[in-house]
């Protein structure tokens, strides 16, 4: 049985792209497009990696990250975070709200593919 | 008979012998060894002045001629020193706690230090006085050519009398010079000149009573007979009017009180207040004594002696008549001494007023003030107290040539009596009366002084003498209530009781009146309370009578200026150094002047002066001490109000860095969230711009469907990666006025046709308009506009919810604008974010739509350039902005199309 990826982001044409990505290599891929209920999308899936936009609407990556970790059923999932705003302190951030890993887009396909698998051996 | 040189030789050595103790007294004092200098026997004695050469003669020719009348000017002042001596007491307290040093001094000090009234009182005062002068120079005179002459009977030779006059009268000046002159400040005591004159007290006294001994037991044959001979004499049955009696003791009293000379001996030479008490029953005692004789010896003088013999010289010729040559030169020294010393102390009294107020003050005013600092007012107030000595005999003996030199001596005397007599209001109102103004003064002096002079000084030069003889009988200008000795009609009375009733009648009450009318300055203010309540502002003068209790209060003060440690240290040290047990020492001067110095470093020297004389007593509070107070106190309310505006300053400045900062921050923060911000929506697109075209190329097993989606995908980014800059770009031109405006004409109509056409929206959104309301033609960048118009258009476009979207387009002109609203039919915009939609990158909801948050920023940023506004209208339907244009340039096109 595959693994399950639930990428939340609200870049149409982003999630379709790390959907392709994703899907060929095997990964069993789920979308959720806003902040408000993202972590009850999470609860929903019981996805293996979460891939975690910070600015959605509604709510921020930072404030679901820390629903996941609060959560005690969810929170050792390994969480991947994307940002476009490129910023040192947003890295700190992401480490301090206990991102397993971050990403400042753009990124290439095999960065994503790459990520995705290491946190899927941890 | 004894010749004119052994007179004259007596005469000097009398005088020389004046000198030595004068000389010696004033060592004396200088080396402050002789307390007995200040006794209040010497002071008494020096009060003897009073009894001038009209006492030690007139007298005896006053009962020769009018009975017991003379007593009246033993009265007055005798009533005075018993009855009315705290009168004294408070004048000398002022005089002493003001530092005055004349009586003209006194009277401008309480009025406001008033330099005009100084002059006027001077001047009165030296006309006043030269009739007094004359009576002296005229007994001494006298006395000198009957001692001298062969034939004793006093003769009436006019013109031998005037050389002699003259000779006497600038031997006076050179001996007054001489003798008053030798010290300038005025503040000193004239220890010589008083001790002088107490010898001359005593041998005048002395003198009159051994002429009085001789007569009573030596002529006339013991108290028995001289008492019958009395009861025999005219004078017993010679009555005296009631009215003159009471008026001529009132006017002594008043002239005992007035009178320059005794205001120098009572008040300026006084040593002590305190003295005034033995005074108050010894000079009436001594007074008593000088008048024991003068009956017996006017009524043996006018039996014995021709009846042509002057009765003002029974002391001398008495004598004589009877070959007692040494008793007469004891009488005549006696006469001599009455003279010498009256002539002393009126001259130093009046010089000193002549000098300090009418010569100084025109010198200092010529010279600028610049002789302050040199050594040179001290010889310009020598030589005009020495100039002013000689000018006031020379007066006196001009009196004495014009008004011929034949009256009774008392009668001149009378005439000054009632002229000081004018002084008696201003100065018994001045210390009493607190209303009392310095108007009020000088019309009551002036008014007073203008009667004295026209109803007895004038005509006492003789009847067309000065005035004419016309005026006596008909008045000035013909008017008979103007007559000098019947004003208002006031016939039949006394000369002098007349010139006394009207000159102080009139001075008195227009000094009431206008007092009452006039209203004080404030520094009159300020010294009319220092005089009226001398009593509650100082303590006992002169003396460091509080000792210890003064030194407590000034260390109490210390204290709080120096603090506690450090006061206590001087104090203690003072105490030491004194030889005294405990830690107050007295309140030595020496100790004054340290603690002031001590002080004045804390508060300034005026303050410091002034608190230390306010406990020390002595001196009260001055008003040039008030003044240097508050002129520190200014000085420090200046220099502190320069520090607070300073310190204003600093704050502002402070406040302004502040601000600067915040907004430094601020900008810094909306610079970082920009830059995030721009960051973002560039990232975004390339994301998947990225992402597609490393599948394009890496995924070979494409479909072309997929290919061509993909595709697309990357160019619908790239496009918006475009907008995108170009909006930030527009927005970057439009911020930092760079614009350049492309005024273009056309109508509303045809920009909205243009705008709807470029929005896009054909299909997505209904679009109503009124376009007969559009037909207004516009002058200004329709570019611009444009941009504006599809920016809202294809807001609506993208953002209305509606089922249906629909948008309608209202235009109407308004106060001189073209009003545009844009109202579609959707949810509208949440009222927490109306304020924010016009921000750079302010998105409301969730959808995206792909703008990047820019087009409502640049439609606020191109509508100020056009002059003009766009605002969101809440409560409406859905979404509504209105679009405000001036219409400065636009008009209404009436026939459009």
């Amino acid at each position: 049985m595959s693994k399950k990826v639930i990428v939340i982001e609200d870049e149409r044409n982003i999630i379709e792209a790390i959907s392709f990505i994703l899907s060929r290599d095997g990964w069993d891929v789920v979308t959720h497009s806003n902040g408000h209920d993202a972590i009850d999308a999470v609860r929903l899936r019981k996805p293996d990696i979460v891939i975690l936009d910070v600015m959605l609407p509604g709510k921020s990556g930072f404030d679901i990250l820390q629903e996941i970790r609060g959560d005690g059923e969810l929170g050792q999932i390994p969480v991947l975070m994307l940002t476009a705003r490129g910023q040192e302190k947003d890295r700190e951030m992401a480490q301090r709200a206990g991102a397993s890993a971050y990403m400042t887009k753009p990124f290439s396909n095999a960065e994503v593919l790459d990520a995705v698998r290491h946190l899927a051996t941890v | 008979m004894a010749t004119l040189n052994v007179l004259v030789l007596v005469c000097l050595s009398y005088v020389a012998l004046l000198f030595i103790v004068a000389f010696m007294a004033d060592r004396a004092a200088k080396q402050g060894r002789a307390r007995w200098l200040r006794s209040p026997v010497i002071y008494t004695l020096s009060l003897s002045i009073y009894c001038t050469a009209w006492t030690f003669y007139g007298a005896v020719g006053f009962a020769a001629r009018s009975g017991l009348e003379f007593v009246t000017i033993y009265l007055g002042p005798s009533l005075v020193m018993i009855g009315w001596w705290w009168t004294l007491r408070k004048m000398v307290r002022v005089g002493r706690s003001q530092r005055i040093t004349s009586i003209a001094d006194l009277i401008s000090s309480r009025f406001g230090k008033s330099n005009s009234l100084a002059v006027f009182v001077t001047v009165i005062a030296v006309i006043v006085l030269a009739p007094y002068i004359a009576l002296q120079l005229q007994s001494v005179t006298l006395s000198f050519d009957t001692v001298a002459s062969p034939d004793f009977i006093a003769t009436k030779d006019a013109s031998g009398q005037q050389a002699t006059a003259l000779w006497v009268a600038a031997g006076l000046a050179v001996f007054t010079i001489l003798f008053g002159t030798r010290n300038v400040d005025a503040n000193e005591r004239h220890h010589g000149v008083v001790m002088a004159i107490a010898i001359e007290a005593v041998v005048k006294l002395i003198a009159l009573l051994a002429v009085g001994v001789f007569v009573v037991w030596g002529l006339s044959g013991g108290v028995g007979a001289t008492l019958d001979r009395i009861d025999a004499s005219p004078i017993a049955t010679w009555e005296v009017p009631g009215s003159r009696w009471v008026g001529l003791t009132l006017l002594s009293a008043a002239a005992f009180i007035c009178l320059p000379r005794m205001f120098q001996v009572m008040v300026v030479e006084s040593e002590h207040e305190d003295h005034l008490r033995m005074a108050s029953w010894a000079f009436p005692a001594y007074l008593m004594a000088m008048s024991l004789f003068v009956v017996p010896i006017a009524v043996v003088g006018l039996d014995m002696l021709p009846a042509d013999a002057n009765p003002d010289l029974f002391v001398l010729t008495l004598p004589l008549m009877e070959g007692r040559e040494g008793l007469a030169i004891l009488s005549f020294l006696g006469g001599f001494s009455s003279a010498t010393s009256m002539v002393i102390v009126a001259a130093i009294a009046l010089s000193t007023m002549v000098s300090n107020h009418i010569v100084m003050p025109i010198w200092l005013r010529s010279t600028g003030g610049s002789a302050i600092i040199s050594g040179d007012v001290r010889s310009v107030a020598m030589l005009a107290r020495r100039l002013a000595i000689a000018v006031i005999l020379f007066l006196g003996y001009l009196y004495l040539r014009l008004s011929g030199g034949g009256s009774a001596l008392a009668a001149i005397g009378l005439i000054s009596f009632v002229g000081a007599a004018q002084f008696l209001p201003a100065l018994m109102g001045g210390l009493f009366w607190r209303g009392a103004t310095r108007s009020g003064a000088m019309a009551g002096l002036g008014l007073g002084f203008v009667v004295w002079l026209y109803c007895l000084f004038l005509p006492s030069f003789g009847p067309s003498g000065i005035l004419p003889q016309t005026v006596f009988e008909n008045g000035l200008f013909g008017m008979s209530w103007l007559r000098p000795y019947a004003l208002f009609g006031t016939e039949g009375m006394d000369p002098v009781m007349h010139a006394v009733l009207w000159s102080i009648l009139l001075n008195a009450g227009s000094f009431i009146l206008v007092s009452i009318l006039s209203l004080p300055q404030p520094i009159e203010r300020l010294q009319g309370a220092q005089f009226v309540n001398v009593f509650d502002h100082s303590s006992t003068p002169g003396g460091w009578s509080g000792g210890l209790a003064q030194s407590e209060d000034l260390m109490i003060m210390a204290q709080r200026i120096m603090g506690a440690r450090d006061a206590q240290t001087l104090f203690a040290e003072e105490a030491q150094r004194q030889g005294l047990g405990g830690y107050l020492p007295e309140p030595s001067p020496d100790f004054l002047n340290r603690l002031e110095r001590e002080l004045s470093g804390s508060i300034g020297a005026a303050a410091a002066h002034a608190m230390i004389s306010q406990i020390v007593g002595g001196a009260t509070v001055s008003v040039q001490d008030l003044m240097a107070v508050a002129d520190e106190t200014a000085q420090i309310m200046e220099y502190s109000s320069r520090l607070e505006a300073k310190t204003d300053e600093q704050a502002r400045t402070a406040r302004q860095l502040r601000e600067a900062n915040e907004k430094l921050t601020q900008i810094s923060v909306q610079k970082d969230a920009f830059l995030s911000q721009i960051s973002h929506e560039l990232r975004t697109p390339m994301t998947s711009i990225r992402s597609f075209s490393e599948i394009l190329r890496d995924t070979d097993s494409l479909s072309g469907e997929e290919r061509n989606k993909y595709a697309s995908i990357i160019q619908e980014e790239a496009t918006r990666l475009t907008r995108l800059l170009d909006d930030l770009l527009d927005l970057s031109v439009l911020e930092n006025s760079q614009v350049v405006l492309n005024q273009q004409s056309g109508t509303l109509f045809d920009l909205l046709e243009r705008a709807i056409a470029a929005a896009d929206v054909t299909g997505k959104l209904r679009i109503h308009r009124k376009p007969e309301r559009e037909k207004v033609m516009l002058n200004t960048d329709l570019d611009r506009l444009t941009q504006v118009f599809i920016n809202l258009i294809s807001n609506a476009g993208k953002y209305c919810e509606s089922d249906t979207p629909e948008l309608r387009i209202k235009a109407e002109t308004r106060d001189g604008d073209l009003v545009v609203d844009f109202i579609d039919n959707g949810e509208g915009i949440p009222r927490n974010h109306q304020a924010v939609i016009f921000e750079k990158f302010a998105r409301v909801g969730e959808t995206k739509a792909g703008g990047a948050g820019l087009g409502l920023a640049i439609c606020r940023e191109v509508m100020g350039r056009l002059g003009g506004s766009i605002s969101y209208v809440p409560g409406q339907a859905g979404a509504a902005f209105r679009v405000r244009v001036p219409m400065e340039a636009g008009q209404h096109v009436q026939a459009a199309q």
